[in-house]
């Protein structure tokens, strides 16, 4: 690759030659329906934020509502991840290693949260959580939904496919001869497991809770019902830009948003640098 | 370790593995066992070793009956045919592995841990790459750390799996060498599978042949390519042809003629010789065929010989010709094996 | 002693293996996880809608505005899932059959929607199209409606939804090289010919399973449709939309009907999906989303 890369310096191409057509075509395309649908609205975005000036966007940010419901967006999001980090890998671990009847449906249905439109999930999980739910009046009086509590719920139930499906094709790699060598050299079960397995899925296990993790960071539908959405208390940050659009204030709308994708940029950064720090190291993906 | 296995039956969801297989290993013998696939070998490895469990029979390390030991408690070596290196750990942390996973009453302290791993670095030659990763080693190299990690737990023997099967021809020869070596100066009782022939004959003190479960012969590599004890062995290890024949009042009769050679018991059988144990003659007693293809083999030839009477089915022979006889393609030539060996039909 | 080669009688285990009793508590901790999470909110959705019977959950999805929603929600989802269909097949074969300058840069832009909350995607068109920006007054000047319309809700969900036929294709088609198609140029075929019968079979159930997962996202997008729509009902309302909206008026059992429909979405999907992936075993169905 070095070699490519110091040959290609003497003369700057684009692309490598390759006999296959259509490069012009679909890159093109691709780059003009790119701008269209994500880099002008974005820039757009920081352009606005921009426009606030640093003021602006600093009294915003400083307000004690938003700082609440930022807090609340990351705070909840942050359990839920961690919660799914260790039912997931779990579940992960039973769905790739056990055979039981009934593992190919729960094998499909952790797809679930991917396919059921967020706010089906929110009020599925409202009515089921709430004081009167099936699942909420087991806990009475402790109140689980229109609480924050309410609100990691809802996100682990967005996240849990990120993190099964990001650990169990690393797991469905492990070569058993690692787990016996372990046992020959000594290590009992526990030991193998938590000396040789898991850290060599940790790679894959953070990169499960930074997806779900970021996306819990901006989940809208799913929260909303189940949040009971008190301002300080149980107001999320994507539904506090939303109230800011609806009362027209949206340099208020604006501001919020940058910062929550500032945080989202810097979580794909973070994501991307565990996947090279893995590869480099481990040479696995 | 002296290790005997007694009786060892091992089924796979019914289809037997192995069949009633006993043998006895010596202490401090390099054994190879040689087969191919699907003839056992790697299975009766991992029952030693205690990774799998035998349907019936017992495995004994000296005097202990160590069938029920699991493999934790066995304290053996196993060097797996990939190696199964831990790839999150570096050189040093595979090695030390073993003896950091020790309950703390016999866990040796860390210094001491360290010492052994550099000792065990310097003797598989490695010393320097305590700090690398695996997958920043070359195939030669992680089949020495993975050797070295087997070592570390000072095991009572060393088991082997396909050691050389994941390298380079070249890497291999070298290895090979070096395990021979190492062996010597180790001293340990050592097990290894392979399906090269080569590579056993080379390397083991004994050979033990094994085929669908069983084991067929078992000696020292002049043991089964001079005296092969059953037609599997003579034709799985070295070259070999064979042709039915029938022994008569001591005379070898091939499709009811005799060739020139005699046997002590009578019956029907298969005459088994190798290519290079043949001689041509000018007799009417012999074996004669049509030669069919030439190819150069180093310093000699080998005939490829179709054997063709009316009124029976053809045979294919090969024998070896020195680059001078005449042999030309489509000529007839008569030959007799020197050395040979008829197995009776029962 | 006689017996020496007799079966022992300690159970053996499986040195790459828990017991039994750990395996069991496993099994039952992920399963009881799944009850609460997945199970029961799932079942939860098909018992609100049905309890009032049959004949009022045909009342609630034969209302009218339950049916202009259904109409748009279909609409847009006509509108979008092609568009994102023939850009994930630009985008797959661009970055999978070539090498060149800023590949990464591009596929990170393709994961963008994954990690924006869906409610800036919306805020993204509000501030491009809305009444204090350079845009909207022009083309609203001409007559064009973007926002509280039809175009802003496509807008968005092509936003929301358009990495899920790329993310399907670029590792499939990775993984499965230029092989074929050099050989097919090198027989003199054309490059759309190529593409048409080495490409496309190639690929055919990894695009079907992202056009799928594209649609039940395009369906059930709520987030960023709501902050475009203005939740005009009859007219600028989608069904999660209309869900939310019959949910918050207590209508209990009229939001929970439309919601069954969406949910039945959801599971045929997912049937299709375990489907395609049980008989074509195709690739890496349901990487990640």
């Amino acid at each position: 690759m070095t070699h490519n890369a110091t040959a290609s310096s003497a003369k700057w191409r684009l692309k490598q030659p390759s006999i296959i057509p259509g490069f012009g075509l679909t890159l093109g395309f691709s780059l003009a329906y790119l701008s269209l649908i994500i880099l002008i609205p974005v820039a757009g975005l920081l352009w606005r934020t921009a426009e606030l000036g640093w003021s602006g966007f600093f009294a915003v940010l400083t307000d004690r509502r938003t700082l609440d419901a930022l807090y609340i967006s990351f705070g909840t999001a942050f359990l839920a991840a961690l919660v799914n980090v260790v039912f997931g890998t779990i579940l992960a671990w039973v769905l790739t290693r056990y055979n039981f009847r009934g593992r190919r449906l729960i094998d499909a249905m952790v797809d679930l949260p991917f396919a059921l439109p967020t706010a089906v999930a929110g009020i599925a999980l409202a009515s089921l959580y709430a004081p009167n739910g099936w699942i909420g009046s087991l806990f009475m009086p402790f109140r689980i939904a229109f609480t924050p509590l309410g609100i990691v719920i809802a996100l682990i139930f967005i996240g849990l496919p990120f993190v099964v499906r990001t650990v169990q094709p690393i797991m469905e790699e492990i070569d058993r001869e690692v787990e016996e060598a372990a046992a020959t050299l000594g290590a009992n079960r526990f030991q193998a497991i938590s000396k040789v397995i898991l850290p060599g899925l940790t790679p894959a296990i953070l990169t499960g809770f930074a997806l779900a993790f970021a996306r819990g960071v901006g989940e809208y539908g799913s929260v909303i019902f189940i949040a009971g959405n008190i301002p300080y208390v149980s107001e999320i940050a994507p539904l506090l830009i939303v109230i800011r659009l609806e009362e027209f204030n949206y340099a208020g709308a604006t501001a919020i948003a940058t910062i929550m994708l500032l945080i989202s940029f810097m979580m794909l950064l973070v994501i991307n640098l565990i996947q090279a720090w893995s590869r480099r190291r481990y040479g696995n993906v | 370790m002296e290790v005997t296995i007694n009786n060892i039956r091992k089924e796979f969801e019914r289809f037997p593995a192995l069949n009633d297989v006993s043998l006895k290993i010596a202490s401090g013998e390099l054994i190879a066992l040689l087969g191919p696939s699907g003839s056992g070998k790697t299975t009766l490895l991992r029952l030693i070793a205690g990774l799998d469990f035998p349907t019936a029979g017992k495995i004994f390390f000296g005097d202990e009956d160590a069938s029920n030991h699991s493999v934790q408690e066995r304290n053996v070596g196993f060097v797996f045919q990939h190696y199964a290196l831990f790839r999150h750990m570096t050189v040093a942390e595979n090695i030390g592995f073993g003896l950091k996973v020790r309950p703390s009453s016999s866990r040796p302290p860390k210094s001491e841990i360290r010492r052994r791993v550099s000792d065990l670095l310097d003797m598989v030659q490695l010393g320097g790459l305590e700090k690398r990763y695996p997958n920043q080693l070359s195939g030669g190299q992680r089949q020495r750390v993975a050797l070295a990690r087997a070592m570390a737990i000072e095991p009572r023997i060393l088991l082997l799996d396909e050691p050389f099967g994941a390298l380079d021809a070249k890497v291999r020869k070298e290895l090979r060498r070096w395990l021979r070596e190492f062996h010597d100066r180790t001293g340990h009782t050592t097990v290894f599978v392979t399906h090269d022939q080569e590579e056993a004959l080379e390397l083991a003190d004994r050979v033990v042949v094994m085929s669908q479960g069983k084991i067929e012969q078992v000696g020292s590599a002049d043991d089964v390519y001079d005296r092969p004890g059953s037609p599997f062995v003579f034709s799985f290890i070295g070259e070999s042809s064979h042709l039915p024949v029938e022994v008569k009042e001591r005379t070898v009769l091939f499709q009811g003629q005799p060739i020139g050679i005699s046997e002590s018991v009578d019956g029907g059988g298969e005459l088994f010789f190798r290519p290079e144990d043949v001689s041509l003659v000018d007799a009417p007693d012999a074996l004669f065929g049509k030669v069919t293809a030439c190819r150069r083999l180093a310093g000699t030839r080998i005939a490829e010989i179709d054997i063709a009477n009316d009124g029976y089915a053809p045979y294919h022979v090969e024998v070896e010709v020195s680059l001078h006889a005449p042999v030309a393609l489509g000529s007839v030539v008569r030959f007799r094996p020197t050395r040979w060996k008829v197995f009776t039909n029962n | 002693m006689s017996d020496l080669a007799r079966t022992p009688k300690v159970a053996f285990r499986n040195p790459a293996d828990e017991g039994r009793t750990t395996k069991i508590v496993l099994l039952l901790l992920s399963l009881a996880f799944l009850v609460f999470f997945l199970f029961l909110p799932l079942l939860s959705v098909f018992v609100e809608a049905l309890r009032e019977g049959w004949e009022t959950y045909f009342e609630a999805l034969a209302e009218p505005d339950a049916w202009a929603a259904i109409r748009l929600t279909l609409l847009v989802a006509a509108i979008a899932v092609p568009l994102n269909l023939v850009f994930g097949l630009c985008a797959s074969w661009a970055i999978a059959k070539f090498e060149f300058k800023g590949k990464a840069f591009l596929i990170t832009l393709i994961d963008l929607p994954f990690s924006i909350s869906p409610v800036i995607s919306g805020l993204v068109y509000v501030l491009l199209f809305g009444s204090g920006s350079l845009l909207g007054p022009l083309l609203k000047s001409w007559g064009v409606e973007i926002l509280f319309a039809v175009p802003g809700i496509v807008l968005a969900t092509v936003f929301v939804t358009f990495p899920f036929v790329a993310r399907e294709l670029i590792p499939l088609m990775q993984d499965q090289g230029s092989g074929d198609e050099e050989a097919a140029l090198s027989l003199g075929a054309s490059g759309w010919q190529t593409f048409r019968y080495v490409t496309l079979p190639n690929i055919k159930w990894g695009l079907l399973y992202g056009v799928l997962l594209c649609n039940a996202r395009a369906m059930g997008e709520f987030g960023a449709v709501s902050v475009v729509s203005g939740r005009i009902r009859g007219l600028t309302n989608t069904m999660p939309l209309h869900v939310e909206i019959l949910y918050n008026e207590y209508n209990m059992v009229a939001a929970f009907a439309v919601a069954s429909l969406l949910a039945l979405l959801a599971l045929v999907t997912l049937a299709l999906k375990t489907l395609l992936e049980l008989q074509f075993g195709a690739g890496n169905a349901g990487g990640r989303h």
